[in-house]
């Protein structure tokens, strides 16, 4: 497994810009998602309306992957509805445990594609989802559950 | 050329296309041969269930595993045989003694002092045995460097105390704790003193009168030997007063329908078939420590480690925790943090170099808070482990940075 697939510019880009990391002005869902065997910890602020999401963003501390898959994760999800959302995650979900590879399939994922080759890194699995599982648990308005796998 | 290499056939295993350079030695060491074949010899020429059996191959069984306990008491400079019980790991040591000593013979109000640094295995089960008995938890807190000062064991340490809890040394900042100056002032208050070694005996000779301890916990897995063998040490008066931890096969003497009378120690303490591979592993893994001698192990071990530090201070923007100027006595773990940089991600980084480190809270996450770190990589040495592996490893750190598009 070459790194260069893992820590590609966009990656980077994301973990140092910080761009998405901040807190929101009146957030209707506020939902912390948690790594524990690892420490990785985001917490993810939505506003929605009419069941869009109008606004995202997230605070907390992570790896680069758990940080970069959250940012891209919010570039994505800002302006689409809660249910296109949630298919955004069933394709993620299904990109990371390589049973999606198709490319045009995956297309809708778009930068977060940058993150596919994670399949072949299963201690990092975890990293890549916790923003994804931690999304589909606020907009099914489920309370804070653990990530671990 | 480390002359101990040849017996570790897994350190020859590639690691994504490199050479393994293993340096995650506190978290489990490598087993060499002799330990390897010591198991298969158990399970090919004498299985049997020891104890039980009236036969030839069962009394051949329970010989070796009472020669594998006599040998552990030999190592460990304790009185008697009876004072060794096996166990799983430290981690179930160390709960024999919350439970069977915590839970029955401390009171509200009592106090339990233990340093902050503690691995979670020496410090959730006493947190368990406070909130049921309405006990509480006295920290010892570090100075800088990452030792515990006498002025704070002595504030700490007061007539409520009743047990104290210290590891020999710590698995995160590798400082080597003054366990016997305070098993000196926790026995002045009639304190009971519970020490895990898990991350000493490897390295260092433990001698339970020498500690003054009470108790002593330690793994298997640590010292070379395999993984489920475990060893609780502790003083015949304590073992007879204190009742049976988990209960069953092996350990009683009469079992009636309303009530029960215990075996003697050790087997009150070993309820169910044993793990005797696992101890005849620990017997030879034992000897294999002797014939390198401990000697041998710490003078290799702090040239690594002096070799590491001294690397690790040319790289920039590298934070290591704990003591750095060799001014005291510490074993090879070295936790450190790169700038900018989640240890997994530096983790994965030196993986791609075949580098096995350590990344996270190390099971110590009230210690991280206290560092107020998030997380740490941790790199600790074995007595296999060589210079190349330290140059590999500095090597691959200093490329870290460059991989998440920092300068360097």
């Amino acid at each position: 497994m070459g790194l260069e697939q893992i820590y590609s510019e966009i990656l980077s880009e994301h973990n140092n810009s910080k761009r998405n990391k901040h807190h929101i002005d009146n957030p209707t869902t506020v939902l912390k998602g948690v790594n524990p065997s690892c420490g990785d910890e985001i917490e993810l602020e939505l506003r929605e309306r009419d069941g869009v999401i109008e606004d995202a963003a997230f605070t907390g501390i992570g790896c680069a992957i758990s940080q970069a898959s959250t940012s891209i994760m919010i570039d994505l999800i800002k302006g689409k509805t809660k249910e296109e959302a949630i298919e955004l995650s069933k394709l993620f979900f299904g990109m990371i445990k390589n049973e999606i590879t198709d490319e045009d399939q995956l297309e809708p994922l778009d930068e977060a594609i940058a993150l596919k080759d994670i399949s072949h890194m299963p201690a990092r699995v975890k990293c890549a989802v916790l923003a994804w599982h931690t999304l589909e648990n606020a907009v099914e308005g489920e309370h804070a559950a653990n990530h671990e796998h | 050329m480390n002359p101990y290499l040849d017996d570790f056939p897994v350190l020859k295993e590639p690691m994504n296309g490199k050479r393994l350079v293993y340096l995650d030695n506190a978290a489990t060491t490598q087993k060499p041969l002799s330990v390897l074949r010591a198991v298969e010899d158990y399970y090919r020429a004498f299985n049997a269930n020891p104890h039980r059996g009236l036969y030839e191959l069962s009394v051949r069984a329970t010989e070796a595993y009472e020669n594998a306990r006599h040998q552990v008491k030999e190592f460990i400079g304790a009185d008697k045989d009876e004072e060794i019980i096996f166990t799983r790991n430290a981690s179930e040591s160390l709960n024999l003694v919350a439970y069977s000593y915590g839970l029955n013979f401390l009171n509200e109000g009592d106090e339990i002092v233990l340093p902050v640094s503690e691995h979670h295995s020496n410090l959730v089960p006493w947190q368990m045995v406070a909130k049921a008995k309405g006990a509480k938890l006295v920290y010892l807190y570090p100075d800088a460097t990452g030792h515990l000062t006498e002025e704070e064991i002595n504030s700490k340490i007061t007539p409520k105390t009743r047990i104290v809890a210290v590891a020999h040394v710590s698995n995160v900042l590798g400082t080597v704790n003054p366990v016997r100056e305070i098993a000196e002032k926790a026995h002045a208050v009639g304190a009971v003193v519970v020490v895990d070694c898990a991350q000493s005996i490897p390295h260092y000779p433990v001698n339970v009168k020498e500690l003054d301890a009470d108790f002593v916990a330690f793994s298997g897995h640590k010292m070379l030997a395999p993984m489920g063998i475990g060893v609780l040490y502790g003083k015949q008066e304590l073992l007879d007063k204190m009742p049976p931890f988990l209960s069953g096969g092996e350990m009683i003497e009469y079992v009636y329908e309303q009530e029960a009378t215990f075996a003697p120690l050790p087997q009150k303490f070993e309820a169910g078939t044993q793990n005797v591979g696992g101890a005849l592993g620990l017997a030879a893994a034992i000897d294999y420590l002797k014939q390198v001698g401990y000697d041998t192990i710490m003078k290799t071990e702090s040239e690594l480690l002096r070799y590491m530090l001294d690397g690790m201070a040319q790289i920039p923007h590298i934070t290591v925790y704990g003591d750095t100027t060799g001014a005291t006595e510490r074993c090879g773990v070295v936790s450190f943090n790169v700038d900018d940089v989640h240890p997994h991600d530096v983790s994965s980084i030196l993986d791609a170099d075949g580098v096995a480190i350590r990344a996270g809270h190390h099971c110590a996450q009230p210690l991280m808070r206290y560092l107020k770190v998030n997380a740490t990589c941790r790199a600790s040495l074995y007595f296999y482990n060589t210079k190349e592996d330290i140059d590999i490893f500095l090597a691959s750190l200093k490329k870290v940075r460059g991989w998440l598009g920092y300068g360097a």
